[in-house]
């Protein structure tokens, strides 16, 4: 993804593979819904585009500080993306703090295009700047700057709309998009359409915006500032149709695709908070697709609400993040005993506590594994990419009902904001779930046992209403087979280990896991969850260049698939990279008993390819030399 | 439901379990005088919940032949509410105690009630926590000694009627565990109410608190002591009704109707429907200043959470149509490869 090519006088047009941008601004200044519109823009060019939003945790932080800077990143290219990209290859940035906060980030030679309005003394002040950036000499050296007056320019774009100055400088963000979309020889289109009709009531804002935008790209044309504009051709992604998903909305339409499936109408209770909430705002669009959402009370409320659901036969669901799964656990234990399906959903964000409530990380797996009192297995999915959110919700809820338990599903910030190319599914092509709940029964029949089994030791789910089936389940130890409230203890101890067996029997019905690379070797990565993409980039990298890795990403964290022990085994060292201080490693080296390295980091970031090759290559090679020793 | 409505008798809403509660408990009775009542709903048994917290009240559950859900402490309104989104036909009932609705479950309590789904509530009112052996309880009166105020209780007690008004419910009642036909009745009202009805029940804990509400219970003293409140009637109580509560600007009084002085046109009418300021104060008269008020406080009808919930669903399908996934998945910018 290289723009060094030599520069020539007039403006030309280049060929490149793949493009990073990132927008940096203050947190109103909209810089969240600029990066929308590239990344949809460019997906609709038929780029393979991963993004990566940043924003900090105040809706509006101080103005113009360093705090308040909020980012979005996205990576485009004519070839397979897993990542939003290591380093940038153009930086946007409204204001000195966005500057300052990101330039590290961008490549030598890559390109800086700023608001140059926004550099007077009172915005160093505010960025805590002694000099003006712009003016280092080493800015200017290291860099290529384009200083553009974007602020003075969008006002003359607008200014015979009667808008007031505030309103006329909110159109900035469409002015810097515009000249992006010169930049990258984008269609203005898909703006066109979202401004035309996200303005629709406000006549003059929508021509303003509309101004502005096309500003930007005639800035771009005529500007001696820019020589050359990029082109980047559309990715060879697998034949079919596309949109572009975030991993919250995947989420919420893969559970209301498992609802269709299993002909169940969905309830989803929950609380709001970070980053899990735009998948309630996403559902509560829906009724007429049987959707009922339940903006609970609290954490607690929600979860239990989706139990009472669920007893009642609905397909309940709740979600949270980290803070408030912790305030869920006690009732995510009650749906172990009761044996009835729930979907719990962690959209994890950095911790503990409150942590870094906008940022990324994967430090509740055990949160989730083992958060709880006493001995309550629960079986764990974690997505791995936006798009993979729609199938894990659908396997989760067929998990949940043929096994009568409930199901967590691990997402995090990452996928969460993240976007990527989406192959459309056609409902009709996905795989029914088959739910039966038994029928009436009289007096004359044998009385009902909800706590009998079948093979996998799953129990019938009886639903209220249904003659002949009355039955009072509970937090109590129940008696196999009866349900009663038993307090015996080869009976509790029995429970116990069939509740565990059956949360194993879940393996029984998994696929087998799959590795990308050699079947054995030098080493072999383990990842699961958001750090898919930049794990399976930095193996894919590695392997080009001759070493002997290969790549396991795990969804199911519990139970594990039943080969994965073979699999781990079939290497000589095994890295497991997670954005904690090292869970799934300690999982898998208690239950395999191997010596698992890990590469570990939690600054709220995910990982960036080359912090992953470089460990890779590390080990490889300290390998190497151990065979050769 | 069948066309046929059951004839059902309290004997087949009990279940086949052993019933564990201490001998003497006040529990025993209410669980009568539900079985007593519930025949006369007309309701199979399958179409009827009880959904509890912890507690000893909690058990209630086990020993009903319907369906039902021993839950966790103090959530069982959020259970429930869940239940009744999904399941709004259904007759749902929850069983709570003080400690249960009050203390640890006083946030759902209150949101039940606002929400006001349609579901009876019924508080097991006996002002300590029995199932962890006697300590006191958010309704525990100031200065009472129990296994864990050895030298008095220092907060400042709840009144259930009062919080229940204060989050506008729209049905309260207070009833007494062993006086049976006032018991009945009121949970015959209760359940038939559409929205959150509560029903607070004082209820003897002969282990912990023994006599706790022995000036309401004791049948020779109970005339002097409650006032049953009756809709549309002036509040009149003692063994001779000689008695009457009349308001004195905001504050009510005593006064004694066989001297002449006062008539019963003097008193205060009892109005289910009154402005809940009204309300408050009948739920502020305390014994031994005041008989205490049993019977319906407050019962109106406000729309429910649960079937509008289902009304917003039922609404989008008439005027969207039912939703198409592959239609929603294919709407907006998509594009063809290959």
């Amino acid at each position: 993804m290289s723009i060094d090519a030599p520069q020539a006088a007039s403006k030309r047009v280049q060929v490149v593979s793949g493009i990073t941008v990132r927008l940096v601004g203050d947190s109103g200044d909209g810089m969240q819904l600029l990066g929308t519109q590239l990344t949809n823009t460019s997906a609709l060019a038929g780029n393979d585009v991963a993004t990566f939003p940043d924003f900090p945790a105040e809706i509006r932080a101080p103005r113009g500080t360093r705090a308040g800077v909020s980012g979005f990143q996205v990576q485009f290219a004519s070839h397979e993306v897993h990542t939003p990209g290591d380093t940038l290859d153009t930086l946007v940035a409204m204001n000195p703090a966005a500057l300052v906060t990101n330039l590290a980030d961008l490549r030598a030679g890559g390109l800086i295009i700023v608001d140059e309005d926004s550099f007077e003394a009172k915005d160093l002040k505010l960025a805590a700047l002694e000099k003006n950036p712009l003016d280092e000499e080493t800015l200017t050296d290291k860099y290529r700057l384009a200083k553009v007056p974007i602020t003075k320019l969008t006002r003359t774009a607008v200014h015979d709309l009667g808008l007031s100055p505030k309103e006329a400088d909110r159109c900035r963000n469409f002015f810097a998009m515009g000249l992006v979309y010169w930049l990258y020889g984008r269609s203005m289109d898909t703006t066109m359409r979202f401004i035309a009709s996200k303005f629709s009531k406000l006549p003059a804002v929508r021509e303003a915006n509309e101004r502005a935008l096309k500003a930007g790209w005639a800035f771009g044309e005529t500007t001696e500032l820019l020589d050359a504009s990029y082109q980047v051709e559309p990715a060879k992604l697998a034949p079919g149709k596309y949109r572009n998903i975030m991993g919250n909305q995947a989420l919420a339409w893969g559970l209301m695709a498992a609802a269709k499936l299993s002909d169940k109408d969905l309830f989803y209770g929950t609380y709001p908070i970070t980053p899990a909430s735009d998948i309630l705002h996403e559902l509560c669009r829906f009724k007429n697709f049987g959707v009922r959402t339940f903006q609970a009370e609290d954490e607690i409320a929600a979860v239990c609400s989706a139990i009472g659901a669920a007893y009642g036969g609905g397909m309940g669901v709740t979600c949270s993040s980290g803070p408030g799964i912790a305030l869920k656990a006690e009732a995510m234990g009650l749906a172990v005993m009761l044996e009835l399906p729930l979907i719990v959903i962690d959209v994890q964000r950095g911790g503990p506590s409150t942590g870094l409530p906008t940022k990324t990380e994967q430090a509740d797996l055990l949160q989730v594994l083992y958060g709880r009192n006493g001995e309550a297995p629960i079986p764990v999915l974690a997505a791995r990419s936006p798009g993979d959110c729609f199938d894990t919700a659908i396997e989760a809820w067929r998990i949940a009902t043929r096994f009568m338990l409930p199901v967590v599903i691990l997402s995090d910030g990452y996928i969460a904001n993240g976007s990527e190319p989406w192959l459309i599914p056609d409902m009709n092509n996905i795989e029914k779930i088959s739910i039966k709940h038994p029928g009436p029964r009289t007096e004359a029949d044998p009385p009902f046992k909800p706590y009998s089994r079948d093979q996998l030791l799953s129990r019938p789910w009886a639903i209220p209403g249904t003659p002949g089936l009355m039955h009072r389940v509970g937090g109590l130890e129940k008696a196999n087979g009866s349900g009663n409230v038993s307090y015996d203890a080869e009976n509790h101890e029995m429970m116990v280990k069939l509740r565990a067996e059956k949360v194993a029997n879940v393996a029984s019905i998994l696929p087998p896991q799959q590795v990308m690379g050699p079947k054995s070797g030098q080493l072999l990565v383990v990842s699961w969850g958001g750090t898919y993409g930049a794990c399976h980039t930095a193996v894919q990298q590695a392997q080009s260049a001759g070493m002997s890795v290969a790549h396991c990403h795990l969804r199911h964290l519990n139970p594990f698939p039943a080969n994965l022990g073979e699999i781990l085994h079939s290497y000589e060292k095994v890295l497991v990279p997670e954005l904690n201080l090292g869970q799934l490693r300690m999982l898998l080296r208690d239950k395999y008993l191997v010596n698992a390295m890990g590469l570990n980091k939690v600054k709220g970031k995910p990982f960036a390819v080359s912090e992953l090759v470089s460990k890779i290559k590390e080990v490889c090679t300290a390998s190497g030399n151990g065979r050769h020793a | 439901m069948s066309t046929s409505l059951p004839v059902l008798t309290a004997n087949d809403f009990a279940s086949d379990q052993e019933i564990r509660w201490c001998p003497g408990c006040g529990d025993y009775s209410i669980l009568q005088q539900m079985k007593k009542m519930l025949p006369s709903l007309g309701l199979p048994l399958e179409q009827i919940v009880f959904v509890s917290g912890i507690g000893c009240s909690s058990r209630f559950p086990y020993y009903m032949n319907t369906y039902g859900m021993h839950s966790i402490h103090g959530r069982a309104p959020a259970f429930a509410t869940g239940l009744k989104i999904t399941r709004p036909e259904l007759k749902v009932f929850v069983i709570t105690g003080d400690g249960d609705s009050l203390s640890i479950g006083g946030n759902h309590f209150m949101h039940l009630l606002r929400r006001n789904v349609n579901l009876t509530l019924v508080l097991f009112n006996n002002r300590i926590y029995g199932l962890t052996k006697g300590q006191y309880s958010p309704t525990s009166p100031e200065g009472q000694v129990t296994k864990s105020t050895p030298l008095g209780a220092l907060d400042h007690p709840l009144n259930p009627i009062k919080l229940a008004l204060g989050a506008e419910a729209t049905f309260i009642a207070r009833s007494i565990d062993v006086h049976v036909k006032h018991l009945t009745e009121t949970l015959h009202r209760a359940a038939l109410h559409q929205g959150t009805a509560v029903v607070e029940v004082y209820q003897n804990c002969n282990v912990f608190n023994d006599g706790a509400f022995n000036y309401a219970q004791d049948k020779t003293t109970r005339a002097d002591t409650t006032i049953e409140l009756e809709h549309g009637k002036p509040l009149i109580f003692g063994k001779n009704r000689d008695k009457g509560i009349r308001l004195n600007g905001l504050t009510p009084e005593v006064v004694d109707l066989s001297t002449g002085k006062y008539s019963h046109d003097d008193l205060l009418f009892h109005d289910e429907t009154a402005d809940p300021a009204l309300v408050n104060i009948l739920a502020r008269m305390r014994h031994p200043q005041f008989p205490e008020p049993i019977g319906v406080f407050r019962s109106v009808e406000q729309p429910m959470y649960d079937v509008q919930v289902n009304q917003q669903v039922e609404s989008a399908i008439a005027n969207r149509g039912a939703g198409d996934l592959n239609k929603l998945f294919n709407s907006g910018d998509t594009w063809q490869v290959g």
